[in-house]
């Protein structure tokens, strides 16, 4: 099996903070990988090593076999990146952002123009092409900005963030215009911040936060393993709260009290959770309103997996 | 021809972009391609020339019928034939600046993100901004002449001095024009290039024969301005167009030019290839 990334305690640093702290990749070509964290989590970072435009200060980073630090001009060759704010150049058309991208890959000028137009096409902005990209809304200039970075044909495509700002209908076509590459044999690394997204796309997700590897399997992996399913048990007074969690904990359960919305959750991982939850609460004789269980919905499951590091 | 080894295609992966390594043509292939966007970029953006072109203008009226009197007085001559040449040697030092205006957008916008992850030589991106706006310096540089002649100056020599002192002046804008770069490379919000590509030629500007004869300065000045490129390129320029000794100023600025870039361009790639 052919690695289209691999990364080994690759760690950045700006200043005294660490936006990577040690990170641990590896993603098969031919892969759609999500990486998903919150603000600040390193994601951009992370994408801007691989993609040789930030130098890591320690472990080593290699696509496609090719060091980034050492050999970024083969790196480059196989890659394409869009940012996470688009790159386009608003004083030019969008046909001459397109145009310039290709005959900078080495294509003669005239299949570049053809070349161009094509991708217009397929990106819904041959009306828009001679306009200047300046003029364009946010999507259209998103999805220009997608169409320049899949001029080359890459290999490994990094979309950081590509769906903030575009509209359901622009983020489905956005959508399957990624599967498409994958199954033309591109690597695609995804960043972004909605487990929808990433169980949508991807292959395999990783979960990054503080610059660290938090989690990582396929979207349902993370979800099993934040319980599926939540316990959650209300008192009818907040001053309750602690209470509850201490008889759960006596019987070796961790509640989590949520002071905000006044209940105490509880993850169901093993079978019998439920039951030793139950005799907890009833043996505590705190005054309860209500006791659910609920699914946990995937951004559940992401924020619980990066609370936990706090 | 060497055999590339990742010719072999793997399976279901698309092949790798660009060639191995990037030869003399594909930088001049590179460097030209993105010459052509900054050009385009001029023509979607003609606020550009509007201060490149339309101040220097604006600049020549006011000195020539306001303080020309003045600055002139009763010397033998017209000052006009004085402050033009001097005044296409101002256009040429105010538009230098926008080489380090520009890459500092490009920086700031995401642009050079893209560049930069694109497999081309690092050397393209310079040379292409470069090559860009020596054509935009050289246009400045025929449209200021023009409209030289057209309020009443006179070339007093020949065609060919007259074109040797475009080329003379576009020179000298080169090299200011690696200057900025370095600037634009080295400081990173555009705006604050922008000032301090002012700032650093205010005393290469004003210290010099640009708008008023040397002679009437106090003597420590003189020494500075007798020094300085700017008068010897404007005094160049001016004999080349209007008479004069030539050997000395076109020497003293060939000589600046070329030295004045032996550190700049260095300085100014280290930069880029830092960042
Ligand atoms: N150029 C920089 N200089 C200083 N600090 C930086 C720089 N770039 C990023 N950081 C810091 O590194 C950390 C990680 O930033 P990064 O942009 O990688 O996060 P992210 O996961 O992409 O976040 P978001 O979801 O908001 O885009 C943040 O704390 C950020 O402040
Ligand atoms: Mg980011």
């Amino acid at each position: 099996m052919t690695l289209a990334i691999e990364v080994e305690g690759l760690v950045k640093r700006f200043g005294a903070h660490r936006a990577l702290d040690g990170v641990d990749l590896a993603v098969p070509a031919g892969q759609i990988l999500g990486l998903l964290g919150p603000n600040g989590a390193g994601k951009t970072t992370m994408v801007r090593v691989l993609a040789t435009l930030l130098r890591p200060d320690a472990g080593r980073a290699r696509v496609f076999g090719y060091d980034v630090v050492e050999e970024p001009h083969q790196v480059r060759r196989c890659i394409a990146l869009t940012g996470q704010f688009a790159s386009v150049d608003g004083n030019i058309s969008g046909r001459e952002n397109l145009y310039l991208i290709a005959r900078l890959l080495g294509v003669p000028a005239r299949r570049a123009r053809s070349e161009a137009t094509g991708m217009l096409e397929r990106f819904r902005l041959a009306e828009a092409g001679g306009k200047p990209a300046r003029e364009y809304s946010g999507g259209m200039r998103r999805r220009l900005d997608l169409a320049a970075s899949l001029m080359g044909e890459p290999r490994l495509i990094y979309l950081d963030e590509p769906t903030t700002g575009l509209d359901p209908h622009s983020r489905n076509e956005l959508w399957a215009m990624v599967k498409e590459r994958a199954l033309a044999g591109a690597t695609v690394l995804l960043t972004t911040q909605y487990m929808e997204e990433a169980e949508a796309l991807a292959d395999s997700a990783v979960v990054v936060d503080k610059g660290r590897v938090i989690a990582a399997g396929t979207a349902a992996d993370l979800r099993a393993r934040v319980g599926g399913r939540t316990l959650e048990i209300r008192p009818a007074h907040p001053r309750d709260l602690a209470a509850l969690a201490g008889s759960l904990a006596l019987e070796g359960l961790d509640g989590r009290i949520d002071q905000e919305t006044c209940v105490v959750r509880l993850p169901l991982v093993e079978p019998d959770e439920l039951t030793r939850a139950v005799r907890a609460v009833t043996a505590s004789a705190v005054e309860v309103l209500a006791v659910d269980t609920r699914v946990a919905s995937l951004d559940e499951a992401f924020i619980e997996l990066t609370r936990s590091t706090a | 021809m060497t055999p590339t080894t990742d010719s072999a295609p793997t399976v279901g992966v698309p092949p790798l972009a660009g060639s191995a390594r990037n030869g003399p043509r594909d930088v001049v292939r590179q460097s030209l391609a993105l010459a052509r966007r900054n050009m385009l970029q001029l023509r979607g953006d003609p606020g550009q020339l509007l201060d490149s072109v339309v101040m220097p203008m604006v600049f020549t009226l006011i000195f020539l019928y306001v303080f020309g009197g003045a600055i002139w007085g009763d010397r033998p001559g017209d000052y006009r034939q004085f402050l033009l040449p001097g005044i296409m040697v101002q256009t040429l030092m105010f538009a230098s600046r926008s080489t380090g205006y520009l890459l500092a957008v490009d920086f700031d916008n995401g642009v050079m993100d893209r560049l930069r992850s694109l497999p081309i030589a690092r050397s393209a991106v310079l040379t292409g901004r470069i090559v860009a706006d020596m054509s935009r310096l050289l246009l400045g540089q025929v449209v200021m002449l023009l409209f030289a002649l057209a309020i009443g100056f006179r070339v007093e020599t020949n065609v060919l001095l007259a074109v040797a002192a475009l080329l003379l002046t576009l020179l000298y804008g080169t090299a200011l024009a690696w200057v900025s770069a370095f600037i634009g490379l080295t400081i990173r919000s555009p705006n604050t290039v922008q000032s301090v590509g002012f700032l650093w030629m205010i005393p290469l500007q004003f210290g010099s024969s640009m708008l008023v004869p040397t002679s009437t300065m106090p003597g420590w000045l003189r020494v500075f301005a007798e020094a300085n490129p700017t008068t010897l390129v404007t005094d160049a320029c001016r004999n080349l167009l209007a008479g004069g000794p030539i050997a000395g100023p076109v020497l003293g600025t060939v000589l600046w030019s070329v030295g004045l870039m032996c550190f700049a361009v260095p300085l100014a790639i280290s930069r880029y290839r830092r960042r």
